[in-house]
């Protein structure tokens, strides 16, 4: 079943306020992992983790290095 | 048929003993040599400060010390002891092995004597070696070592690993007994993921971080949990978890999944480092130095790393 962009993002908002303590609302398309949220690369794994059990769309760690923004986790569980 | 041992039945570990070298390497000392600083290092780590090898400390000379340790603890003569296996990765030689040199030095004479490699799960893997030969009369009292010297493998520029790799040892003493203390050990191993742990250049410890992340947080509470059940040990019964040190992330993240909450959680990586085969054995030893595992207390381990392989068993605390 695919899921709409806002459920995804509403969904990448709870999981990241979970594990690394950043406001959901703080999630926005835009947003860099690295850059704007402070995200390091383990907790990039523990989010594409809890994504995956949350959208059933499995995210490899050689992907997940391409993915910058928040946008583009989106786009990518879209796919 | 052939004459059965006259084994007593049991194993359990009777005494344990630790060696770390003298000079402390702070994660300041670490900013002065490569582009880091001490919140990164602590918050992808966990780690503030590790022991490195002075230039006479070899993998054998900590192994000695450890194991000294251990004997002297464990009230044995030298001669008692008729087993001892050496858990090392870093080796700075194939050839002798190591055990027999240690064994020789600690004044045991003629025991059986055998390196063996399980990278960072070696002394879960020793130990479970160790204890099914006392329990099927092979041995009586079996030394079991963790012992390395990382900082020679280390590429000192790459400040992705130098900041987590250390040295030292640990030993356990496993000696015959009516009841079991060392419960059956759960192993495994995942080689068509080798890559993910290597020596690059045959020369420089690295590790895909992320997927060994992924691996241990994601896959190994299962490993731990099945060596509870094969000991009938409920998780609630837990005094203490004590995994390899590798990351205190990964600790933690495994610790969460145990449910078992009261138990203590070894967290000896934060002035210790990532020691390889060493770090359960160090970290035990060093809490039953601070008086933080009772006698009788029943302890958990898990190993993992390169190979990649992993190991755990239920241990009772001598």
């Amino acid at each position: 079943m695919a899921h709409s962009e806002q459920e995804i993002l509403a969904g990448l908002g709870e999981i990241i306020e979970e594990i690394v303590g950043t406001e959901a609302s703080e999630v926005t398309p835009e947003k860099s992992f690295v850059d704007d949220l402070d995200i390091d690369s383990l907790s990039m794994v523990e989010i594409a983790i809890a994504a995956q059990d949350k959208f059933g769309v499995e995210i490899p760690d050689d992907q997940l290095k391409d993915l910058k923004t928040v946008q583009d986790v989106i786009n990518f569980i879209q796919k | 048929m052939f004459s059965s041992p006259s084994a007593p039945g049991g194993a359990t570990i009777v005494a344990f003993g630790e060696y770390q070298p003298s000079q402390v390497l702070t994660n300041a000392d670490l900013e002065a040599r490569v582009d880091t600083n001490d919140e990164w290092i602590q918050s992808r780590v966990g780690i503030r400060e590790r022991r490195i090898a002075g230039p006479d400390d070899t993998v054998a000379s900590m192994a000695v010390a450890a194991g000294g340790k251990a004997l002297a603890a464990s009230g044995l003569s030298a001669e008692d002891v008729d087993l001892v296996i050496v858990a090392t990765c870093t080796a700075q030689d194939q050839i002798p092995n190591t055990a027999a040199t240690v064994a020789s030095r600690l004044g045991i004479a003629a025991p059986g004597a055998f390196d063996l490699n399980a990278a960072c799960a070696g002394f879960c893997y020793a130990l479970g070696v160790a204890s099914d030969m006392v329990r099927g009369g092979s041995s009586r009292n079996a030394l079991v070592i963790g012992s390395e010297k990382l900082s020679d493998w280390v590429d000192w520029e790459d400040r992705g690993t130098c900041v987590i790799f250390a040295d030292g040892a640990g030993a356990a003493i496993v000696s015959a007994s009516e009841e079991q203390g060392v419960g059956p050990v759960v192993w495994g191993s995942s080689g068509e993921r080798a890559d993910k742990i290597y020596l690059r250049d045959h020369q420089y410890l690295y590790q895909e971080g992320q997927a060994v992340f992924r691996w241990t947080t994601t896959e190994l509470y299962r490993v731990a949990l099945d060596a509870l059940e094969r000991a009938g040990v409920e998780p609630s019964e837990l005094t203490a978890f004590v995994p390899h040190q590798a990351n205190l992330r990964i600790v933690e993240s495994i610790a969460k999944k145990l449910g078992a909450p009261q138990a203590l959680v070894a967290r000896d990586i934060v002035t210790a480092g990532n020691t390889s085969s060493a770090s359960i054995p160090l970290a035990l030893s060093r809490m039953i130095g601070r008086g933080e595992l009772p006698s009788g207390s029943t302890v958990l381990t898990l190993g993992f790393g390169a190979g990649l392989v992993y190991a755990a068993q239920v241990i009772r605390i001598p």
